[in-house]
């Protein structure tokens, strides 16, 4: 004869899903803030590539740096308005920066409700990327750098020659050797964008999908940020020691 | 060896918990974690107190029943390694351990270091399937599987859901658990059909079920016991990315 035991379930009951009241949609979804963040991280990015090599400009002097700014106003005239392409890279950069933003917020808030008790142990680092862990507190930096950056050289308004000198003597006196303090902080939020870009722009290709099985990016994404990063303080450091003026 | 132990200890899910210290002396080195906390709690019911809950089944790393935070680290600090495949030889004698439950909201304590991981099934029921007529066994060779894509789904497959991503993750985010998945079943064909309404409903659950967002730190791959790689989660984020075109 045989026992036949009773055991019961092998495992407990799941609770069943309930379906979502309503459909979080693209914007609402984790990925989809994600997809934000790298699309408009890679605007910003391009940006700073064609900005950094613009800069290089004032090593072929004044003129050569004036003349170069003059034609970011007359790109495409007379078929586009003056200014016309300027103004539209200013409203597609200004739209980047609000919505990426915007995404850094929507996921730390996530991320803050996801662990509502925290750890008693100090958690170590297991991926060894202190990089990824300065990306809040690094690009609210960059943010800050950003305002005074437009104020110092774009309006003029903290810059000693005023925003009625040519490009050129903005540059030059804004980081003139006396005012070592403000090439020492721009520094400090260059390397801030660096270090920010080192992760973020190999982050960029994974939150898109395009960096599966690609082992060089991560390598790429430190060699372009050591690039921007050097191309950006080279000017400021020649104008502070004086090789440029 | 002797151990101080940290424990958090928590009654019931509506109780507040706290971390206790505890002694325990004779452990020898060839014990695993699990069974040092077995000599715990068999000290603990002699004394008449109430044994440390934790979960537990096949203690060989194949269940992915077992796991605690040990020191800050889930499953601690040695690589692709389970709790229950953690031994005791991996600590100083005299070491002080402070040991919690995985940390998320998804994850609600139920006693001490048990936390309820249902979310993981629902997240499984929202699409982890692959809907295919059930009739008799299909012949291992009926449908071609190339080689990369066997490997690739068999790299994924070996996720045991034990949840040390989650408890590892800055943002409490379960990609890599979700992403495992998704991989699993989206790199064969028999996954095909329904590959981008999986990626598409498994993300929806997860965001639901209250996990954070991935922000691609890496700490998840390098505390997972089976060292599933990141790569997983860009094959998510490709198949979420098409499903929401
Ligand atoms: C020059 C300006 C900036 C550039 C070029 C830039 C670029 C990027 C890129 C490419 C990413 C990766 C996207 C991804 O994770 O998929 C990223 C991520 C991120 N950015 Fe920015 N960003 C800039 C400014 C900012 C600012 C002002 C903030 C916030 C206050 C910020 C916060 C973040 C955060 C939180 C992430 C996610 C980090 C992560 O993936 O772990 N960024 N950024
Ligand atoms: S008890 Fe099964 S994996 Fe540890």
């Amino acid at each position: 004869m045989t026992a036949i035991i009773e055991r019961g379930a092998a495992t407990a009951p799941v609770a069943q899903s309930e379906p979502p009241r309503r459909r979080p949609g693209f914007f609402g979804s984790s990925n989809g803030q994600k997809a934000v963040m790298a699309v408009t991280g890679a605007v910003l990015v391009l940006f700073l590539a064609g900005h950094m090599v613009g800069n290089l400009k004032t090593f072929a002097g004044a003129e050569a740096f004036n003349g170069y700014a003059a034609w970011l106003r007359e790109v495409g005239y007379p078929l586009l308005p003056k200014r016309g392409l300027l103004t539209l890279v200013e409203v597609v950069l200004l739209a980047a920066i609000v919505l990426h933003i915007w995404s850094a917020v929507a996921l730390a808030r996530r991320a803050r409700a996801a662990r509502p008790v925290k750890y008693a142990a100090r958690r170590k680092s297991q991926a060894g990327g202190y990089v990824v862990h300065v990306m809040r507190w690094g690009g609210l930096t960059v943010a800050l750098f950003v305002a005074y950056h437009l104020l110092d050289l774009t309006f003029g308004v903290a810059n000693p020659a005023g925003g009625a000198a040519s490009p050129y003597q903005r540059m030059v006196e804004g980081f003139a050797p006396g005012r070592w303090y403000v090439t020492v902080f721009y520094a400090v939020a260059v390397v801030m964008v660096g270090l920010h870009l080192r992760h973020g722009l190999w982050s960029a290709f994974q939150t898109l999908g395009l960096a599966r099985g690609r082992r060089g990016l991560q390598g790429a994404a430190g060699l372009l940020s050591a690039v921007l990063v050097l191309g950006f303080l080279s000017v400021p450091f020649a104008i502070m020691i004086g090789a440029v003026k | 060896m002797n151990l101080t132990l940290k424990i958090w200890r928590q009654p019931s899910p509506d109780d507040p918990g706290k971390m206790v210290k505890y002694h325990v002396k004779d452990v020898s080195p060839d014990m695993s974690f699990l069974e040092m906390l077995d000599v715990l709690n068999e000290g603990l019911i002699l004394a008449g107190d109430d044994p440390v809950a934790f979960d537990h089944d096949c203690r060989e790393g194949i269940c992915g029943m077992c796991g605690m935070v040990i020191n800050g680290v889930p499953h601690g600090e040695q690589k692709a390694t389970t709790t229950c495949q953690l031994h005791m030889r991996h600590f100083e004698d005299g070491a002080v351990v402070t040991i919690e439950p995985w940390r998320a909201a998804p994850f609600p304590v139920i006693k001490d270091l048990v936390v309820d991981r249902s979310s993981f099934d629902r997240i499984i029921q929202a699409g982890g399937f692959v809907s295919v007529p059930a009739g008799a066994a299909p012949d291992a060779h009926a449908v071609p599987v190339p080689k990369d894509d066997a490997d690739d789904a068999f790299d994924a497959a070996t996720c045991i859901g034990c949840g040390a991503c989650v408890a590892a993750c800055p943002n409490g985010s379960a990609s890599l658990f979700t992403a495992a998945k998704i991989t699993h079943l989206g790199s064969l064909p028999q996954g095909q059909p329904e590959r981008a309404s999986r990626a598409k409903a498994m993300v929806e659950r997860m965001d639901l079920e209250g996990f954070g967002g991935c922000t691609n730190t890496g700490e998840c791959t390098a505390v997972c016991p089976k060292g599933i790689s990141l790569d997983a989660i860009a094959r998510m984020n490709a198949d979420f990315l098409r499903a929401s075109r």
